[in-house]
């Protein structure tokens, strides 16, 4: 009941600002009562020279939708533009031929966040944005999105390691004067220079509980065979579904998209498909593509940047005072026991 | 003399050292559960309360500090099963803030003050969607 008071409040903003809703390949998908559905996404995490090429899709959700998709990065982007037409598509017939393409969409919400980039592509409207899980809740809360109680704990399970997070929202009147239709994805590429490589898994379980299944397909594109935290088992809900030297024709097709001039001349080209329930995502997926075979415990989510131990302070100074009390006494007590009763003299 | 003195002296070292010992300890543990307080702060982080369990008396004004670390919106009820029953499934829009149904706006702070009439014990959750489910619920328990 006084639930429908904030969501009541928030509807308003969100008549305003949100008319449809995108869903977007590894990006938590954030409804206006906090629980959303993702179909199977498609996403290219590719790493060359330095810089990691993320291309993803946002799929058209149509009129009236307020669905949102935060997207946690590694750093910050060198761009944000429209991504190639046909990179993803034609991913999944490399490995998978006859499968029909799946592709995603989402969206995000900030509020203190420091917004550091902006970027209009077709009736998509995407914003980058810096700051903390605080910052980001109270960007979603001014643009008319309710984050799901999983929301706190996740944007400071990213932040930690990387303050950076992609919103994304569709133009519905844009889109529908455009003529686009429902499911008609528009295809990003994010251009992010890091030495870090690393693909946001966690996020796909924003907002699901229970059994709720997460399915998604993650292609790399890198110099060498990755070493990959988690190994893709299976038993983890993740699987490897194709590790080997991508083909010449692939790297061909993919150069000739568009911006995907930077796709070297050859590769390695490595499918995990996602198939979980929403608690077995706990982690991101950490890749070194050095041939060292490290990839980052720090990266994957398994060991924190910096280790903060909470305490109550009050307690333990009193808790101090009380030790240094204690031993005060005693060695009061020891120099007073002393034969000369601690006095300093002369022996007689 | 001398050793007598000494004697005693280390007696009540080692009775001080004693009392240092059990005060830190006190101090660390801080009060026993279960005792009734009337002053009480729950923090909310990760969409949980903590301490998700209190002991409260009946008959006498308790102020209850309620924390929001979230930077989600927040909501605390407490009372019987059909008070709860009614705010999961109610059509209540809007309504005033009341003592024992208090909204904690992200990142804010609230208190209340109740005072309880019966011991009974109720539970106290945030119906926000999906949060109880999540994990937010907490006990209280109302004694004399």
């Amino acid at each position: 009941m006084r639930r429908r008071l904030p969501a009541a409040l928030l509807g308003a903003g969100m008549a305003l600002i949100l008319v449809a809703g995108p869903t977007l390949a590894c990006g938590g998908l954030i409804g206006p009562n906090g629980a959303v559905n993702l179909l199977r996404t498609t996403t290219l995490a590719a790493y060359h020279d330095g810089v990691e090429h993320y291309v993803t899709a946002f799929q058209f959700q149509g009129g009236g939708g307020a669905f949102g998709s935060l997207t946690p990065l590694p750093g910050v982007p060198s761009s944000v533009e429209k991504g190639g037409d046909w990179t993803l598509q034609r991913l999944i017939r490399e490995t998978d031929p006859p499968v029909p393409q799946a592709f995603d969409a989402a969206r995000l919400a900030a509020g203190g966040a420091e917004v550091i980039m902006q970027v209009r592509i077709d009736a998509l409207d995407i914003t980058v944005l810096k700051g903390g899980s605080a910052d980001v809740g109270q960007w979603a809360a001014q643009h008319g999105f309710r984050l799901p109680p999983d929301a706190p704990e996740v944007l400071d399970f990213y932040a930690k390691r990387s303050p950076i997070f992609l919103a994304a929202v569709f133009d519905a009147d844009a889109a529908k004067e455009r003529g686009q239709a429902i499911g008609d994805g528009t295809p990003v590429h994010i251009t992010i220079p890091t030495p870090n490589p690393w693909v946001p898994i966690r996020i796909l379980a924003l907002g699901k509980t229970g059994d709720a299944k997460v399915d998604a397909d993650v292609y790399l594109l890198t110099d060498n065979q990755p070493a990959l935290l988690p190994t893709p088992t299976g038993s983890n809900g993740m699987r490897l579904d194709h590790s080997a030297s991508a083909s010449q024709s692939l790297l061909d097709d993919l150069r000739s998209d568009r911006g995907m001039s930077w796709v070297p001349s050859d590769g390695w080209l490595t499918k995990i498909a996602i198939d979980a329930s929403a608690p077995q995502l706990s982690f991101d997926l950490a890749i070194d593509a050095s041939g060292q075979g490290v990839p980052s415990w720090v990266q994957a989510g398994f060991e924190s940047p910096v280790q903060v131990k909470l305490v109550d302070q009050s307690t333990t100074i009193r808790a101090l005072l009380a030790a240094i009390l204690a031993v005060g006494v005693l060695i009061l007590v020891l120099q007073l026991a002393r034969p000369n009763g601690g006095r300093v003299g002369t022996p007689a | 003399m001398p050793r007598s003195r000494a004697r005693l002296a280390l007696g009540a070292g080692l009775v001080a050292l004693v009392l240092g010992t059990g005060a830190a300890a006190v101090a660390m543990a801080g009060r026993p559960a279960g005792t009734p307080e009337t002053a009480i702060t729950i923090e909310i982080k990760y969409s949980h309360f903590n301490p998700s369990a209190i002991t409260v008396p009946v008959g006498v004004p308790v102020t209850i500090t309620l924390v929001n670390d979230d930077p989600i919106d927040h909501e605390w009820i407490i009372g019987d099963d059909a008070i709860q029953q009614k705010h999961r499934t109610g059509t209540e829009l809007l309504h005033p803030v009341r003592p024992t149904e208090q909204v904690i706006p992200a990142l804010s702070t609230r208190v209340t003050t109740i005072t309880f009439d019966a011991p009974a014990t109720w539970k106290f959750i945030c119906h926000l969607p999906g949060h109880e489910a999540y994990g937010m619920v907490g006990v209280a328990s109302i004694v004399r």
